[in-house]
């Protein structure tokens, strides 16, 4: 018999196109007290690096997952537990555990990639989870909706969550007219339109927090609440990022411009950097690109001043930061008055993927609330 | 959407995407539709081995079948170049080059040159290289380093669907006469390939594998062997970094650099003859430049000095194997 | 007087119409004409008669004789000059002249417009002139000066001037061939009505580069015209050793394309030959054969002992085988143009080309940077 205070620890999903990953180490041992968010142990894709938390409470009992080793998804690497479990039971459970097999026709456990023929062109998104509130997840410049791999699944546990690919990304279209904050922001209004979303709990990194505030003002019955991530629009302070981004011709440019986005500089894999190349070569996109950051960081500032715009009436806002980010800093994290502020240690730019258990509770609480 | 597809698909799908795009590209060479003036299916070949299958009826009058003149119909794509249009003429086997090299060497070649800067020849020759289809010896080799040789011409040599798509519309798009070469046995690889269309720049190597011990610098079919070599020596605790380095003209030679001066130790993979081949070119810069850097003896691993033969069993000891790949590491790394 | 019409005879072979499946885009689809225009000449060509009638019984008129006096006067003091020059030993590497075959050339490009292309010969110099090309320019590339044609990267034999629609003398014998194929098959995408021409000598004539072009241009119904100017030898090697047929005419239909011969010393008749032929191509009719036959009045390279022409051969085309001298008599004859006239032109062409030398020898060497450029239009 089960016991329901057994828990695995099994390889992750990250993202739609992972089917294995490698445990690179344990970051504990049998025995010790582990708390919901706590990271386990470090598993390294093809794509990127992280840690898999823990989802629930217990001690960490057995370790079955070896260093060094890939296993498909949903292996069992190991076992939480009640201290109160027997051992008999943990091997029991160990020994039963059988890897989940795809079976013809059966809904593949991760997202699949959809495609919506809006007014401003075809988008790619994902949907996933099924509760009643409705969850928006909006990438930053030169990023994609694989951005929020660590964050979709458990955003999808009690809300219906959408990530999309804006115009020139991802595989969304690769034209938009009069590139520029306002017409992104008319793409995210095309998109609710298109798939009858009437209104949303955005989530918007770095351009994508621009773009919600931007939505909060202009359609402000639309935005049930916003989270921004190192959010632009906050502030006039913009580093070289976006012209350098822009202007990386090959890996040897690309691999220190994306090095910014990370506190853990390790976490720019190779295959990373080939992604982003492999998506800046794409007919269309560097112009769109370069267009694009004209019109919102041109000359090493940031135009929008869409913070300010908002004045004092907004919906509840939920504002993340990593404190040691290099392309937004992070005081602009006080610039939203009446804002929850959560600036976050050992994170940089890309936080939601570098502290990604903290800033799910963040989010899960404040959608809630 | 990044699907996966065969380089065979990736180069169709190349072909049409700038046809599509650009109303001057033209496409010739021998059967590449097919069945021309005979009874049976129009487009009944599609190219030899199939590449150019189904263009033929989307693009009516631009692919043209060539009667068997390779220099006629080859300077003829020069000439067309020369005045204003994007031809890829298809050299069915890079073997043949033989019967119409003047026009690629002494006319292509040297037009912007000779003419004092005041032409452009943009045109695009394919052609297929390479042994391991029991083709035999004229039909088999892995002539690149020819090519490499001659001021005025690029070469470009993938080694993968990806690379390969993107590689030859860079190649229609770049305005100086290129020679594509084409892997028969690769042909049916398959690799993620953006439905979109997508230029890869010349001059690029490509790091497909990062390792500190020592670097393998290749191309074309030798890639895939030098991986599986990198595999095998990884279990012993070597780490290899493997360069492909997709064009040979312009080669990418910062990378090269960067890799020897990162692991001291170079072995050069090349399916060509070992005299004047592209790793005894390769070799001689990493020794002219990273002599301080290298800690080993720089190894080249190619093809013997003999025609390809054609006894499967000879074939395959001819092509530089896997074994011969870490065997030439163990042996760079054992000083 | 109306011009004597054209003898029209039997080919020996008859040239089948082809269909092909897979066809190159035509202006206008025209099926393979069977019955060329042939005029039979025999083996060397004398000079015609002078007609008895005054008055212009010539295919052009004044202003059109005078053009073609002008052309072929300055190729001839060009390459006179050359020959001076090159004995002095300012002139490095190779020359190959073209003095003695300039109605060929002239009577051919005057029916040329800049975006009709043509390939030349290593024996360049004429149908550049007659193409167009500045002279000044050709002089200063052929001392390897900066502001030559080429820059200097070229030099006698490759120049060029694709603006003009002269896609290069070249130093491969039969090259331009297939390259003409090219313009030609460029030519039919426009739907320009432009034609491309291929110079060859009856050395050349031989390459299988040329033979391959026929073909390739009568399978495609390409507007491609190929020239053979038969001078008779094949730098020292005569023709009648080295090509098997006697008329290229045969050649031609052998490969599927009509041919004529014409006494290419004869501008007129290098004129109208040329004239109908490039009509026809431009109409859609498909590509034909031209042969000039002429004299050389040089050797094959300046230097050229020209060991192997007979006793008394050169002295003997300098006296009765000048094509410009024919061309003035007649002309003058006919009382449409003066002596004086000519003269005027004689000098005109004289000053040019005293200007071209002066041009060249004064103008800057390229420097060491022309050296690694224009290899590539981006590396």
């Amino acid at each position: 018999m089960i016991d329901n205070r057994i828990v695995p620890i099994v390889m992750p999903k990250w993202g739609l196109s992972m089917t294995e990953g490698k445990v690179i180490s344990w970051l504990l041992q049998d025995g010790m007290k582990i708390n919901v968010g706590d990271p386990i142990l470090e598993v390294e894709t093809d794509k990127i690096a992280g840690a898999v938390e823990a989802s629930d409470a217990g001690v960490l009992r057995r370790r079955v997952g070896q260093a060094d080793t890939i296993y498909p998804v949903k292996t069992l690497l190991g076992v939480i537990a009640d201290p109160t479990v027997p051992e008999s039971e943990i091997d029991a459970f160990v020994a039963n555990y059988v890897l989940p097999a795809a079976e013809e026709g059966e809904e593949e456990q991760g997202p699949k990639y959809e495609f919506a023929e809006t007014s401003v062109g075809n988008l790619r998104y994902v949907k996933r989870g099924s509760g009643d509130e409705t969850v928006i997840l909006v990438h930053g410049f030169g990023g994609d909706l694989d951005n929020w791999l660590f964050n979709i699944d458990a955003l999808a546990e009690k809300a219906t969550v959408y990530a999309l690919d804006l115009p020139g990304h991802g595989q969304s279209i690769k034209k938009l007219d009069k590139p520029g904050l306002k017409s992104l922001t008319s793409a995210l209004v095309a998109f609710m339109d298109k798939l009858g979303i009437s209104s949303a709990h955005l989530v918007g990194h770095s351009m994508g927090g621009a773009i919600a505030m931007q939505m909060a003002a202009s359609h402000p019955s639309n935005v049930k609440s916003m989270t921004l991530i190192c959010s632009a629009g906050l502030g006039a302070d913009i580093g070289s990022y976006i012209d350098d981004y822009v202007a990386a011709q090959g890996r040897k440019d690309l691999k220190p411009v994306l090095e910014k986005l990370f506190a853990d500089k390790s976490l720019v894999s190779r295959q990373l950097v080939d992604d982003v190349l492999k998506f800046k070569r794409l007919d269309g996109v560097e112009g769109l690109l370069k267009d694009l950051g004209q019109s919102l960081f041109g000359g090493g500032k940031q135009h929008d001043a869409t913070g300010k715009a908002l004045g004092d009436r907004y919906p509840p806002a939920l504002v993340i930061w990593g404190k040691e980010d290099e392309v937004i800093p992070s005081a602009h994290a006080q610039n939203l008055t009446g804002a929850k502020v959560y600036v976050l240690e050992n994170a940089g730019h890309m936080v939601f993927m570098e502290k990604a258990g903290d800033v799910n509770a963040l989010i899960k609480a404040h959608i809630a609330s | 959407m990044a699907r996966k597809i065969t380089m065979r698909q990736a180069l169709n799908e190349a072909l049409d995407q700038e046809m599509r795009r650009d109303p001057s590209v033209i496409v010739m060479g021998e059967d590449i539709v097919g069945g021309a003036g005979g009874g049976g299916e129009e487009d009944a070949w599609g190219g030899v081995l199939g590449v150019t299958k189904g263009l033929h009826g989307k693009y009516r009058g631009r692919l043209l079948d060539t009667p068997l003149s390779e220099s006629a119909y080859i300077g003829a794509a020069i000439g067309a170049a020369a005045c204003g249009m994007r031809p890829v003429a298809e050299l069915m086997f890079l073997d043949f080059m033989g019967v119409c090299f003047d026009q690629i060497f002494n006319q292509a070649a040297k037009f912007k040159y000779m003419f004092g800067g005041k032409a452009e020849t943009p045109v695009v020759i394919r052609a297929m290289v390479g042994a391991g289809f029991r083709a035999a010896a004229q039909h088999s080799q892995m002539l690149t380093p020819l090519f490499t040789h001659i001021p005025g011409l690029k070469v470009v040599c993938p080694s993968n669907a990806y690379d390969a798509k993107g590689l030859l519309i860079q190649s229609i798009r770049d305005n100086d006469p290129v020679i594509f070469c084409e892997h028969k046995n690769l042909y049916a690889t398959e690799a993620d390939v953006p439905a979109e269309s997508y230029a890869i720049p010349f001059g690029e190597a490509n790091v497909v594998r990062d390792g500190k011990h020592c670097s393998i610098i290749t191309y074309g079919m030798m890639v895939n062997r030098s991986m599986d070599a990198a595999a095998e020596l990884a279990k012993g605790g070597v780490e290899c970094e493997v360069v492909d380095l997709r064009t040979l003209s312009p080669i990418d030679w910062d990378t090269v650099i960067d890799t020897a001066t990162k692991t001291g130790r170079v072995v050069c993979v090349d399916e060509a003859n070992p005299r004047c081949s592209i790793a005894s070119d390769v070799s001689a810069m990493v020794a002219q430049e990273c002599f301080k850097a290298l800690k080993g003896p720089i190894q080249m691993v190619t093809a013997p000095h003999t025609p390809v033969p054609f006894s499967p069993f000879l074939e395959d000891l001819y092509i530089p194997s896997v074994a011969s790949i870490v065997a030439a590491v163990k042996k760079t790394m054992a000083n | 007087m109306a011009k004597k019409p054209a003898k029209k005879s039997k080919p020996t072979t008859k040239a089948k119409s082809t269909k092909r499946v897979v066809k190159a885009k035509l202006a206008k689809p025209v099926k393979l004409v069977s019955k060329p225009v042939k005029k039979a000449l025999g083996k060397r060509a004398a000079a015609k008669p002078v007609p008895k009638r005054k008055g212009n019984v010539f295919p052009l008129d004044k202003a059109g004789l005078l053009a073609a006096y002008r052309t072929m006067r300055t190729i001839r003091e060009f390459e006179e000059r050359v020959h001076d020059e090159f004995a002095t030993g300012d002139i490095p590497g190779f020359v190959h002249l073209y003095a003695g075959e300039e109605a060929s050339g002239t009577g051919i490009m005057m029916h040329l417009k800049d975006i009709d292309r043509i390939a030349s010969t290593h024996r360049g110099h004429g149908h550049c002139i007659a193409k167009g090309v500045d002279v000044k320019a050709m002089m200063a590339e052929i001392y390897g000066k900066v502001t030559g044609s080429c820059r200097g990267k070229g030099g006698s034999m490759h120049i060029a001037d694709l603006s003009k629609g002269m896609m290069g003398a070249n130093g491969i014998l039969g090259a331009g061939a297939p390259l003409i194929c090219g313009a030609a098959l460029a030519a039919k995408y426009r739907g320009d009505g432009a034609v491309g021409i291929s110079f060859v000598g009856d050395g050349a004539s031989n390459q299988g580069t040329f033979l391959e072009s026929l073909n390739l241009a009568a399978v495609w119904n390409l507007p491609a015209i190929f020239v053979v100017e038969n001078n008779g030898y094949a730098e020292s090697t005569s023709r009648d050793y080295a090509v098997a047929v006697d008329s290229y005419v045969d050649r031609a239909a052998g490969f599927g394309l009509p041919g004529v011969t014409v006494d290419g010393l004869d501008f007129f008749a290098v004129y109208e030959a040329a004239g109908e032929i490039i009509r026809r191509a431009r109409e859609g009719g498909g590509p034909a054969l031209l042969e000039c036959k002429m004299i050389r009045m040089f050797g094959h390279f300046e230097g050229d002992q020209q060991t192997y022409r007979a006793k008394g051969e050169v002295e003997d085309i300098r006296a009765n085988k000048d094509c410009i001298k024919m061309f003035s008599e007649r002309v003058v004859e006919s009382g449409v143009i003066t002596r004086a006239e000519l003269a005027s032109i004689d000098d005109t062409a004289h000053a040019l080309i005293e200007e071209a030398v002066a041009y060249a020898k004064a103008a800057a060497l390229p420097t060491a940077k022309d050296l690694t450029n224009d290899v590539y239009v981006s590396y």
